[in-house]
């Protein structure tokens, strides 16, 4: 049994309690979640749930079909099963203390290809798009200097072929037969 | 029209005759709509006894079963009832009223979250906010609730919907994009499970409550390859119990054949079952030779606890005709000459040298009815008695709560069963205990005339905590005993109008028995038994199955024995 990080998305239609529905289904069947984050798409009607969770293979599995079988739920692609990107957008707001750590704190930015998106007098705001490996480390660069708040947006991700489009079809064999639709 | 009458009209589109429920302020609008309404309303007294009586009218007869309760605690009396029918997997539909819109969210008099309560135990659930989608709404809840696997569907109309002016078309469109449950089984799946039906030495077909829909095709299946069956609690009637190729029921009071048949085998073909916990004893012990064949409607059900070689999904009624058409008759000689051997070892056994036992009570019960009745069951030893000495032959006339396990249910479970199959003799195998949990149905029984027959076998105790504490508590009986507060039961019969015995040897048992149900009318009869009796074998919880301890059902442990 392999212990992965699995990153999921859901698509859901858009009903009152959706999310409580996955939400629920998540506390109720022990699935630790990692990070969250739900929008609307460019179909009308539909949303975008995108979660991390750690688990084996199998649970990650089961976890799967259990989100198949909410009403509401469209489909659900366990991107770690192809390539895919990914992104997480963080804000972070930073103290400056003297003009000295502006300065550096600029020339890090750059590095990071991170936005300052807003400029006090003792503090700078930054944006940071990238995989959390890259999010982490800029707030690693950014400890010294004295982190004063910080919110990251979870992970969101698509697959990046056009094809694969998660659960569907009927049963082959014991990973298709997961996603074929619930009863 | 307005809202109530709406949902009225609906509930006969789908075909529904008859409602369990009882009333209340937030969902008056549909009761008073029920006076102008063919569809007949059976008036419980307790909403619980409406969900379960709902659940077994499913069950029965495989229409979906509908009940209605008021807001709050109305609807949360329905709460165990659609738990017990969404673990059993139970095609029911619930109307509950609710607080006006307006109110919504104030914690308004009388108001819960009903679909906040019931989201972890329904299927699906609806919060009604626009007249305009009852129609729509009613017709995916009777959709999801009896495709698929079955499961119930709670609809919460808040009374100013069921007020509202309503004039809208019944022929609407089910929009569930997300919600296309696989019914025929892919056909190289199911080629792959005959080749391995066909390798196998020592096969066996162990069906569960999924296959109450598919008796014909199980039984064109065992019959053209001579395959064992095995009949989870779920599965009893589905095939007969009574056949010669029928092992009984595995699990923690199965027979010591169809355990030793799990333990043994080589192949199980699994059908419309879910290797619950209590048929497969501790997972690293079960049918550790054994390739499984898993043919279930649900994929989730697949690989969730016991690993499936061969996963087939879809419904029986596709793919068990499919996978009989590529088998022919199996060389199962040395397997039934072994299977057979157990068999004749261990015959169900009880003792008859002490007072009155439950045993033979459901004995008697299932000699004189031949097992051509329905049979519904409350929780606890009588329960798994019953499972053993009182399976029924025919597919949906075994009722109990299985996954559940919820004490209550049985009385309930009779009245719905008897309206969803009339003129069939219904008997209710109920003890002390778990009578009294809905006791106050007695009412129902009366006031409709049903032919049951509530046999509750008294032990005086809660008998399977104490059987527990017996073994595994070190005899430390806390909290189990009935007895010195037990109402008399006959009386308590007679005093719903209902006739009522108190039995206490077995020579009045053997005489009464026939003579009630020849009558054809409630009664309750009162066996009061041995207290201190158990159910064996029995898997310890945690145990393998190939661990059971076999007790009284032992050869020659005792004279006065009797098989
Ligand atoms: C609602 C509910 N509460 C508690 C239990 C736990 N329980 C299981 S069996 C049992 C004893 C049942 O006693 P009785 O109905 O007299 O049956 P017996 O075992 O004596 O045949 C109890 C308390 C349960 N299954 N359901
Ligand atoms: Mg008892």
């Amino acid at each position: 049994m392999s212990v992965r990080r699995h990153v999921m998305s859901v698509t859901v239609r858009d009903q009152p309690g959706v999310l409580v529905r996955i939400a629920a289904l998540f506390a109720r069947r022990g699935y630790n979640i990692e990070s969250l984050s739900v929008a609307q798409t460019h179909e009308p009607g539909m949303s975008r749930t995108t979660f991390v969770v750690t688990g084996e293979d199998a649970h990650v599995e089961q976890m799967q079909k259990q989100l198949q079988k909410l009403i509401d739920v469209i489909k659900v692609i366990d991107h770690s099963e192809g390539p895919y990107v990914d992104r997480e957008l963080m804000l972070i707001k930073v103290a400056v203390r003297n003009p000295d750590d502006r300065v550096e704190m600029r020339q890090i930015a750059q590095d990071f290809r991170a936005r300052i998106i807003d400029v006090a007098r003792n503090a700078l705001v930054f944006e940071v798009t990238g995989d959390e490996a890259k999010t982490d480390a800029f707030i690693e660069q950014m400890r010294n200097f004295g982190v004063l708040d910080l919110i990251r947006t979870g992970r969101v991700a698509l697959p990046r072929t056009a094809s694969r489009n998660g659960t569907s079809g009927a049963a082959a064999d014991d990973r298709t037969a997961s996603r074929s639709r619930v009863a | 029209m307005n809202g109530a009458a709406a949902v009225l009209k609906a509930l006969e589109r789908q075909g529904v005759t008859t409602v369990f429920g009882y009333p209340g302020g937030a969902i008056m609008p549909i009761y008073d709509a029920l006076y102008d309404s063919p569809i007949q309303h059976v008036l419980v007294r307790h909403e619980q006894a409406g969900a379960h009586a709902a659940d077994a009218y499913y069950r029965a007869s495989g229409r979906v079963g509908v009940c209605f309760a008021t807001s709050g605690p109305g609807a949360t009396n329905l709460v165990t009832g659609l738990a017990t029918a969404y673990m059993d997997s139970s095609a029911v539909v619930a109307v509950t009223g609710n607080v006006p819109l307006s109110l919504i969210g104030t914690d308004a008099f009388q108001e819960a979250d009903v679909t906040g309560v019931t989201l972890p135990v329904t299927k699906h659930n609806y919060l009604v906010k626009d007249v305009r989608d009852l129609p729509r709404v009613l017709a995916e809840a009777f959709h999801i609730a009896r495709s698929g696997r079955p499961g119930p569907v709670l609809v919460d109309v808040p009374k100013d919907v069921q007020q509202a002016a309503f004039e809208g078309d019944f022929d609407v469109e089910i929009d569930l994009p997300g919600y296309r449950p696989t019914v025929v089984g892919n056909a190289r799946q199911i080629r792959r499970a005959a080749e391995a039906i066909e390798a196998a030495e020592r096969p066996v077909l162990m069906v569960g409550g999924g296959a109450q829909v598919a008796a014909d095709e199980v039984e064109a299946f065992t019959r053209l390859t001579g395959i064992p069956v095995i009949t989870t609690l779920m599965g009893i009637g589905a095939y007969p119990g009574g056949a010669a190729q029928s092992l009984g029921m595995p699990g923690m009071h199965g027979t010591v054949t169809a355990n030793r048949a799990v333990s043994h085998c080589d192949l199980i073909v699994g059908a419309g079952l879910r290797f619950d916990d209590r048929v497969t004893g501790k997972l690293s012990r079960f049918a550790p030779n054994a390739t499984i064949v898993h043919i279930d409607i649900d994929p989730a059900e697949i690989s969730k606890l016991v690993k499936a070689h061969v996963p087939v999904v879809g419904d029986l009624r596709d793919v068990l005709p499919r996978l009989t058409e590529l088998l022919g008759p199996l060389e199962l000689g040395d397997w039934w000459k072994q299977l057979d051997a157990w068999k004749a070892s261990y015959p169900e056994r009880y003792k008859t040298d002490k007072p009155l036992v439950s045993q033979e009570v459901i004995a008697l019960l299932a000699k004189e009815t031949g097992g051509d009745c329905i049979v519904t069951t409350e929780v606890g030893q009588h329960q798994m008695f019953a499972a053993r000495l009182f399976p029924t032959n025919r597919p949906r006339t075994w009722i109990s709560s299985g996954g559940l396990g919820t004490m209550g249910f049985g009385l309930p479970a009779a009245i719905g069963a008897a309206f969803a199959r009339p003129g069939e003799t219904v008997v209710c195998v109920a003890g002390d205990g778990s009578i009294q949990m809905n006791i106050q149905e007695l009412a129902t029984v009366y006031k409709h005339q049903l032919p049951i027959v509530i046999a509750i076998t008294n032990n005086g105790m809660l008998g399977m905590v104490r059987q527990w504490q017996e073994m595994f508590h070190a005899q430390r009986y806390s909290e189990v005993y009935l007895a010195d507060s037990n109402p008399d039961f006959a009386k308590l019969a007679e005093a719903y109008g209902i006739d009522g015995y108190n039995v206490f040897d077995r020579e009045t048992a053997a005489r009464l028995v026939p003579e009630v149900l020849a009558r054809k009318k409630p009664a309750l009869i009162n066996f009061v038994v041995y207290e201190s009796e158990k159910v064996f074998p029995m898997v310890p919880a945690g145990a393998g199955v190939d661990e059971m301890i076999i007790g009284d059902q032992e050869a020659d442990e005792a004279e006065g024995v009797s098989a």
